[in-house]
């Protein structure tokens, strides 16, 4: 144990040179790529499982359909990655647009889950009793405005815990970004252990810290469930 | 009030109705009752084209409603319906499930005015928070009509099938339908609870309201309906007023079919 020690000194050393900033900057990087791709996710899911769910007598539905299966597909069959070194070394330049790594990251990831939580949500909107539609189209509203204000609702209700996975694995999944520059959990605990080439105790810090946001998540979830299921409750 | 001209619906080969005209005056307590697979509820949901009707026409204010360049939901604020399984807004308290569809249309029917009104500095159009007062006014004053004032707040889960029921009607009544329909609302209910709601749409029959009304229950028919429609195989064989109807039926189907349920 007494070389515990002396790798705990060399991580001390290095955490208050400057170290301890460059983690700061990771974690929130993380959270802040995590939380606003899962916005996203969330928002592109919710349209790409309505288009698929809607009945498909016109042409514009049958067309928007195909797109969001082409998307899906794209982004459900190759890694992140990928996806990542795709969007910063390939389509953005293509496209003449300058963003920094942490943008594409976020954009990315936002893109990303979408096209998972795409079918999660389907499902969850599936798993909705078709009665809740018929009742708000028999009132006059139209398919969309049902959908928004009655059907989805209580889809997310029924996919909360699948939504809630889809956050631990995005913050999970941040560990790649690094690939494209920017600075998260990992790049910064490898910023730490490099500096002395002393990789044990940070890594095994990094891995606590990880931990301890995930199990934050999920206890966030629980308390979200239960609150929404106050209209299952009788009272 | 509805015309209903040679109204077919098929689903693949399977003819559902067949070839159906019938007219509904307004006021009128129409019932509608036959054998299960009869196609009265194909029928019933077709009058608001919750089925899509294969041919024939549903002229509802002049209006042929069949037709799919038509804006149906603008006329479907004005056909209300009650449904078996209630089908209440889970995710909505009794009182939201009242006011929703109200609400919605009129903030929805406003929004040009109300956007213009605003840089006007127009005070004479209607605000958001008047339409959402209006509503609540009005879905408080039906909760008390259906007897459920104290359960306004509370969801749909915490209800019997019964009061769910009531609660389905105070919804539709308040669109201020012109004529609702009612697709077998008691058949999902304990026997119990039966009464309450054939009692409520007993008065709502008595204020006047048009309803079109498939059932099973032959009591309602009588004492409620001013005509009765006996459904066989997607036609109507007979189209009586409910004395006649069970006094002197016609048809043998109908009759045999009365000698099992009376």
């Amino acid at each position: 144990m007494g070389k515990f020690n002396v790798k705990w000194e060399a991580f001390a050393d290095s955490w208050r040179e400057g170290g301890d900033a460059r983690v700061i900057e990771g974690l929130k990087n993380t959270l802040t790529i995590a939380i606003i791709g899962l916005v996203i996710g969330i928002v592109i899911g919710v349209i790409i499982a309505v288009v698929r769910v809607m009945p498909k007598y016109k042409l514009l539905p049958k067309i928007l359909d195909k797109i969001c299966y082409i998307y899906t597909s794209f982004f459900r069959g190759t890694p992140m990655v990928v996806q990542l070194l795709v969007g910063y070394y390939v389509l953005f330049p293509l496209m003449g647009i300058t963003v920094s790594s942490l943008v594409t990251c976020i954009i990315i990831f936002g893109l990303n889950s979408g096209a998972y939580l795409s079918e999660t949500m389907r499902a969850g909107i599936n798993s909705v009793d078709s009665g809740q539609m018929e009742a708000g189209r028999a009132l006059g509203l139209s398919y969309g405005a049902t959908m928004i204000k009655i059907v989805v609702p209580q889809a997310i209700k029924n996919i909360l815990p699948t939504i809630g996975n889809e956050f631990i694995s995005l913050i999970k999944e941040t560990s790649v970004v690094s690939f494209v520059g920017a600075v998260d959990l990992y790049n910064a605990f490898r910023y730490i252990g490099s500096n002395n080439y002393e990789f044990m105790v940070p890594y095994l810090i990094m891995a606590m810290f990880y931990i301890v946001i995930v199990l934050i998540i999920s206890l966030g979830i629980k308390l979200m469930e239960r609150s929404l299921r106050k209209s299952d409750r009788r009272n | 009030m509805i015309d209903v001209i040679n109204l077919t619906k098929r689903y693949g080969k399977l003819t559902v109705l067949d070839d159906i005209s019938v007219s509904i005056k307004k006021g009128e307590k129409v019932v509608v009752i036959g054998p299960s697979g009869s196609g009265k509820s194909t029928f019933l949901r077709c009058l608001n084209c919750m089925e899509d009707p294969s041919g024939g026409q549903i002229i509802f204010k002049g209006e042929n409603i069949a037709d799919m360049k038509v804006d149906i939901n603008k006329h479907r604020r004005h056909i209300g319906m009650v449904f078996q399984q209630f089908n209440l807004f889970n995710n909505k308290t009794v009182l939201q499930n009242i006011m929703l569809a109200p609400v919605h249309l009129q903030l929805k029917e406003t929004r040009k005015a109300r956007i213009k009104a605003f840089f006007n500095k127009d005070s004479s159009i209607i605000t958001k928070k008047e339409i959402i007062e209006n509503a609540r006014q009005n879905a408080l004053r039906l909760l008390e009509r259906v007897g459920l004032s104290e359960k306004a707040d509370q969801y749909p889960s915490s209800l019997s099938g019964g009061q769910k029921q009531r609660i389905a009607i105070a919804r539709s009544l308040a669109m201020n339908p012109d004529v609702i329909l009612f697709d077998e609302p008691t058949s999902a209910l304990d026997p119990e609870m039966v009464g309450e709601v054939l009692q409520l749409m007993k008065e709502v029959a008595d204020d006047g309201m048009t309803m079109v009304v498939v059932t099973h229950e032959m009591g309602f028919a009588r004492e409620v309906g001013s005509r009765v429609l006996f459904m066989d195989g997607g036609k109507i064989v007979e189209d009586k007023p409910p004395h006649e109807f069970f006094t002197n039926p016609e048809n043998p189907r109908l009759k045999e079919f009365l000698s099992k349920v009376l």
